[in-house]
């Protein structure tokens, strides 16, 4: 623990024989294709299969009439159809699917059937949503959220006010929506898919294919990243009603253009803030009013309110608080889990903010922010106190006392325009930045967020070895490491196998809210100490298992584990982290949360102003994450969630027009490049929160918070515009508008 | 139509190939060898990135007929060790997507300057995506693996 061993997957991954769900093959399979509407919203009159189906080499061509059981999926409610029945609520909604010997012929045999639309119009921005004509049962808003606490008509001498904007961004993650569905003799089904939590996959599949649970079985296929973009169905369901229907295995995978329609996005957001503070800077009021565009489906928006809501005034202490926040339906893109989830946006308006608000206090933005933050004990709106370490002011003065990178080289690599040789260095101005931001790790408002482990003991050719068996999705993350490591601590040996994630044993909830380390690093520690226990109580005086053997209270050894174990023990554990509470629906009061967890970044940035042209020099970043279980993970977690972060600072918009995303690909959806990402300086924390395993804290989500409003901050101060949608685009340096 | 293409030194052929077919999909979906990943087929993304003679090239970007006669290396081929090596032991791997082009555009890189400063490694890989790391430790990997190499030679 605390060490960075080899990741178990990393030597198949470097040699390309790791099997990513793309990557599967079986004998006589067929390749699926997805027919999706090109309208944001229509009625559809027709639909015409007959010639999809004439073309040689299509086997299956299946509409929503096909659907076995029930044609309604979604995470938290279900509203989605497996297949579009009458009407269609975004641009690329599936209407049918096509399984053929070729992808190519499949794709054709999509582009062959036949659907008359009578085109309606779309509802594309959310805030028209409240008075437009409800999409869905029960009018346009999913879910608003309040949070009241203290004097509702508090007053403060400094008032700044504020409304920012956030884009829509992509997960973008590498390895496209793929899985292979096989049929099963007892009529069921076995799918291989990338996913981010098997078993409500496994729920909602069943449900639509009329199957009981047992009948389908999920396994893990390698997954090329997930981000949030996974925690929804995309092919599975098709994949698995054309194998059914044709007998024979079939896959599916997505092209990059479809994947932009295959998945949830970011929420785009508009936030209008009010700070209250006094003269000298400490806060005494923040009113906001979020609004988060959901899309068509509901997907996990009304979770995201609430993380927006929860954590809408950042890691401040803010006696009196009014927030609304909304999350509406559109006919937009559906929006739902990135990185982040909720909290991504609130923390570029707050933090706008309070850089507004250090301007107009006359302070620097570190001061500001010092002044001003919470700590272990303070309370946050929904009158919930934070019982373990919150080191936000800690994080800022490391990251502030970084020594500075030096000017740019001579040399147009480092340079805003880098080759394309845009300037020699007139008119770039250096800009500095700061950003903090909070998360909540793990679910909240009293889900049951628990994880399943089964672990086994047992001698192998009179080896003991551990066998770790969870449903818990590697996602690139490094779960599997941290797994293994887990078990060779807490057993004291040293081959531990970590089996591949399937539905045969209890789910493990999702990769996702930062916290499969958390709950199923404490599922699997709780597995083997239950082996433990077992092991030791037929030793006299056994207190521990070290180094293969077992030991005395001070570590004395009493016998090898070889001789002990007579035959395997196993334990299966459902562990759960400590119990939430529900929001009070009119006040937003309660206990929601698990655990925070806060970083705080420095960029450094380049701006050429004349061109409007950023080159972001340096990020540092400091986070908490209570115990390192394996640092090179947690660094890779805060580097590569920094990026996601500075992605959505200069670059990463899906650009919607009238409904119609206008830039599905990698050529006009940027992301960021090894060009684009400065060198970054992380320094970790490792304040222990005693409630959780470990004392460890969520590592994943901070670092794309607070990324974010320190670029922007820095790209701010180099070039005196205000700035408030992310992510800034040239013009809006260049213009100087009053808006912008 | 019929490929004959050797791959990793071998000679292998694909029939029934329909001319629309990259030499990504031939290499994975004809010939058993799906290491090279396919995540943008337009050339954006790198993770495709093979050797086909001696020029690194994004294999989506080759139709099969043009691989006829030729010579290919993929992820799968001999003599990518040190640099598959660095990547692993840097931590560069997360979701791993990304890792078959980025490792073969870096051994192309430091094939051709064995010593490359922090802007010529970035130059260099520009042209290969990777969303998990923030590409921190692909550039230790690629640090790494210069290195290394450097050191090697010195001993020779």
């Amino acid at each position: 623990m605390g060490t960075s061993p080899l990741r178990p997957d990393g030597v198949l991954k470097v040699r390309g024989e790791f099997a990513y769900s793309s990557d599967l093959w079986a004998d006589g399979m067929l390749w699926g294709a997805t027919v999706r509407s090109p309208h944001p919203h229509a009625r559809i009159v027709r639909v015409d299969i007959t010639a999809a189906l004439k073309l040689a080499g299509v086997s299956a061509v299946l509409t929503h009439e096909d659907v076995p059981g029930r044609n309604r999926y979604g995470l938290e409610h279900a509203d989605q159809p497996v297949l579009a029945e009458d009407v269609v609520r975004y641009q690329g909604e599936p209407i049918a699917v096509v399984a053929a010997d070729h992808p190519e012929t499949a794709r054709r045999a999509a582009a062959l059937v036949e659907v008359a639309y009578e085109v309606l119009t779309p509802v594309t921005d959310a805030e028209a949503a409240f008075t437009a004509p409800a999409l869905h049962e029960g009018g346009n808003v999913l879910r608003h959220v309040p949070i009241r606490r203290g004097d509702e008509s508090a007053t403060a001498p400094v008032v700044v006010v504020g409304e920012y904007t956030v884009g829509m961004q992509d997960q973008a993650f590498l390895g496209p929506e793929s899985g292979l569905a096989v049929p099963a003799d007892d009529g069921g089904v076995d799918l291989y898919v990338a996913t981010q939590w098997l078993h409500v996959d496994r729920a909602q599949v069943a449900r639509s294919l009329g199957l009981p649970e047992e009948k389908v079985r999920i396994t893990l296929g390698g997954v090329g990243g997930a981000f949030g973009a996974r925690e929804d169905l995309s092919m599975q369901v098709h994949a698995s009603m054309l194998a059914l229907r044709t007998g024979k295995p079939v896959k599916m995978v997505y092209g990059r253009e479809e994947s932009f329609f295959g998945h949830v996005h970011r929420h785009p957001a508009r936030l209008r803030y009010e700070h209250g503070a006094t003269e000298d800077g400490r806060l005494v009021y923040v009113r906001a009013r979020i609004v988060l565009d959901g899309g068509a489906y509901a997907s996990s928006t009304t979770a995201v309110v609430a993380n927006a809501a929860t954590l809408g005034v950042g890691p401040y202490e803010v006696p009196n608080v009014h927030i609304d926040a909304y999350g509406m339906y559109t006919n937009n893109p559906p929006c739902g889990a990135m990185r982040g989830f909720g909290a991504v946006q609130a923390c570029f308006a707050y933090e706008s903010q309070m850089d507004r608000l250090a301007e107009r206090i006359g302070v620097d933005p570190v001061e500001i922010r010092l002044r001003n933050a919470v700590r272990e004990g303070s309370t946050m709106p929904t009158g919930q106190v934070i019982d373990s370490p919150a080191p936000v002011a800690r994080l800022l003065t490391i990251v502030r006392d970084r020594p500075m990178p030096p000017p740019a080289a001579d040399d147009p690599r480092e340079r805003p325009g880098g080759v394309a040789n845009t300037t020699r260095g007139e008119g770039v101005v250096r800009g500095v930045g700061y950003g903090v931001g909070v998360k909540n790790v793990g679910f909240s408002e009293g889900f049951d967020d628990y994880s399943t482990a089964r672990v086994r003991l047992e001698l192998i050719q009179g080896e003991p070895v551990a066998t770790v068996h969870t449903a818990a999705a590697e996602v690139g993350q490094g779960l599997v490491t941290v797994q293994a490591q887990i078990a060779r601590t807490e057993l004291g040996v040293r081959q531990v196998t970590v089996v591949p994630a399937d539905t045969s044993v209890g789910s493990a909830g999702s990769s996702s809210a930062s916290r499969q380390t958390y709950v199923t690093g404490g599922a699997v520690r709780a597995a083997c100490a239950a082996v433990r226990a077992d092991v030791l109580a037929s030793v006299p005086g056994g207190a521990g298992l070290h180094g293969g053997k077992v030991t005395t209270v001070d570590g004395e050894p009493l016998a090898d584990l070889a001789d002990v174990l007579t035959g395997p023990v196993e334990h299966t554990v459902e562990w759960r982290h400590r119990p939430t509470k529900p929001l009070d629906p009119v006040t937003g009061q309660g206990d929601a949360h698990v655990q925070y967890a806060f970083a705080a970044h420095r960029a450094v940035v380049d701006v050429d102003t004349e061109l409007g042209l950023v080159r972001v020099v340096e990020l540092a970043c400091a986070q908490d994450v209570g115990k390192a279980l394996n640092p090179q993970a947690v660094e890779g977690q805060i580097h590569g969630g920094s990026a996601q972060g500075l992605g959505l600072a200069v670059m990463e918009e899906i650009q919607v027009v009238d409904g119609q995303v206008r830039n599905p690909s990698f050529t006009d959806y940027l992301i960021p490049t090894i060009l684009d990402m400065p060198p970054m300086a992380v320094d970790i924390l490792e304040l222990a929160d005693p409630a959780a395993p470990y004392g460890l804290r969520g590592v994943g989500e901070p670092p794309t918070i607070s990324a974010t409003p320190a670029i922007i901050a820095a790209i701010r101060a180099a070039t005196g515009v205000a700035l408030t949608h992310a992510p800034v685009r040239p013009d809006h340096i260049v213009t100087m508008s009053d808006d912008q | 139509m019929r490929v004959r293409v050797e791959v990793n030194g071998e000679q292998r052929v694909a029939d029934d190939v329909w001319e629309g077919e990259s030499l990504l999909y031939v290499l994975r979906e004809r010939l058993g060898l799906p290491g090279s990943k396919n995540a943008c087929e337009q050339g954006e993304c790198g993770s495709c990135t093979v050797y086909l003679d001696d020029v690194a090239v994004c294999a989506c970007l080759v139709a099969a007929g043009q691989a006829e006669g030729r010579r290919v290396r993929t992820i799968e081929g001999d003599g990518l060790e040190e640099v598959q090596q660095a990547f692993l032991e840097t931590g560069a791997v997360q979701c791993g997507f990304c890792t078959p082009g980025l490792i073969v555009a870096a051994h192309d890189l430091l094939r051709r300057d064995p010593a490359p400063a922090d802007p010529d490694i970035r130059e260099a890989l520009a042209g290969n995506l990777c969303r998990c790391t923030g590409y921190e430790k692909i550039m230790d990997a690629v640090r790494l693996a210069a290195s290394r190499a450097k050191g090697r030679a010195a001993c020779d």
